[in-house]
């Protein structure tokens, strides 16, 4: 099968300082990819690329048979690290925005989303704390149908219980046959999801496979070898 | 994400090792509709890629079966449990010997060991039925 993603050989550059150096990684149809690294590693900027937010960069990025951009767009379904949310808006309202926006936006299943996530859809989104704008921005993207999920960070922040609750949603939603690429620095209560792990380092892969080979090959579990790779 | 992996060996084998203990101890029952992939992934928090590879291990090996429709079920062939049941308790057995003549005690302290450990639970029964 075709992958859904291709990075060959990125690089991008911020002035003098290197973000990424010669990133290349696959993903394949139907496969949960972890983008692991601490803070500052380039997981962002990298995430930004595919999303075709930033264009100013060398390599090669394929999101399907399109590069970065409109087309790519619409196989792509991403949770920014950090909230855009119209704030005047009512939660119910937000809903019907953003399925003018995306041809493939499930109003129901949003507002289904909503309700076990307990986020109040009468309440407009600047009177939400901080987590349920979160879960707000999540229900947004997980009832998309696209080919390719992008959740930059969806678990920082949040305590353990609401981590759990946040990665049951994304699991029960994703779409069939779809691959999603997380990134995240907390990998303890998660790494069981993960098909596939990539440990970003310095802007460089440090280490890529799949998880269970991983975990077979060094006797240890992704968490553990997190913490080697990334002592300090 | 209820349950517990260990660190140092596959997630699917050790979901195949769940699964044969509970068919062993009777928790999966011969023939029992084994719950269906997508929520069993959600109940143990692991990617339906692990889960299928660790269903058609079991499969493989006999021990589940599946209908094309209606699902995946345990065997019903009664033996296979019975078969699982005493590798286990052989395994179970040998740790616990090996771990005890690693600490020096020779085989007649295990026995020794072994009876004196049990007794409790023998009296206890004599108590409960005079």
């Amino acid at each position: 099968m075709n992958p859904i993603l291709q990075v060959r050989q990125v690089n991008k550059r911020y002035g003098k300082v290197a973000a990424l150096s010669g990133v290349s990684f696959d993903v394949a149809p139907g496969r949960i990819v972890g983008l692991l690294g601490p803070n500052g590693s380039g997981k962002t900027t990298l995430i930004k690329i595919i999303c075709g937010l930033t264009s100013d960069y060398e390599g090669v990025v394929v999101i399907g048979d399109n590069p970065p951009g409109l087309a790519a767009k619409r196989e792509i379904a991403y949770l920014p690290d950090r909230e855009s949310l119209p704030d005047w808006l009512k939660v119910k309202d937000v809903l019907r925005y953003f399925a003018d926006f995306y041809d493939d936006f499930d109003i129901a299943r949003a507002a289904e989303m909503l309700v076990s996530l307990k986020v109040d859809a009468e309440k407009r989104v600047k009177a939400l704390s901080k987590g349920m704008k979160e879960k707000l921005q999540l229900a947004l993207v997980m009832c998309r149908r696209p080919k390719l999920y992008i959740l930059d960070e969806p678990i920082a922040g949040v305590d353990p219980a609401a981590r759990d609750l946040i990665m049951r949603t994304i699991l029960q939603n994703f779409h069939e046959g779809a691959s999603i690429l997380l990134s995240t620095h907390i990998i303890s209560d998660v790494e069981a999801l993960f098909d596939d792990v990539i440990f970003l380092k310095d802007g460089e892969i440090a280490l890529a496979g799949p998880a269970e080979d991983i975990r077979a090959r060094e006797g240890k579990s992704i968490d553990q070898l997190f913490r080697e790779v990334f002592a300090c | 994400m209820s349950y517990q992996f260990q660190n140092d060996s596959p997630i699917y084998a050790q979901i195949v090792d769940r699964f044969k203990r509970d068919i062993a101890r009777g928790a999966l029952l011969p023939g029992e509709r084994v719950t269906p992939v997508r929520e069993l992934a959600l109940t143990l928090g692991v990617s339906l890629n692990t889960l299928q590879r660790a269903l058609t291990d079991l499969e493989r090996e006999g021990l589940l079966y599946t209908e094309r429709t209606a699902g995946r079920f345990v065997t019903t062939d009664r033996s296979q449990a019975d078969i699982l049941r005493r590798a286990l308790s052989e395994r179970t057995a040998q740790t616990y010997v090996e771990a005890l003549r690693d600490m020096n005690f020779t085989d007649g302290d295990i026995l020794a060991l072994t009876q004196r450990t049990l007794e409790p639970h023998t009296n206890k029964k004599e108590e409960d039925t005079p």
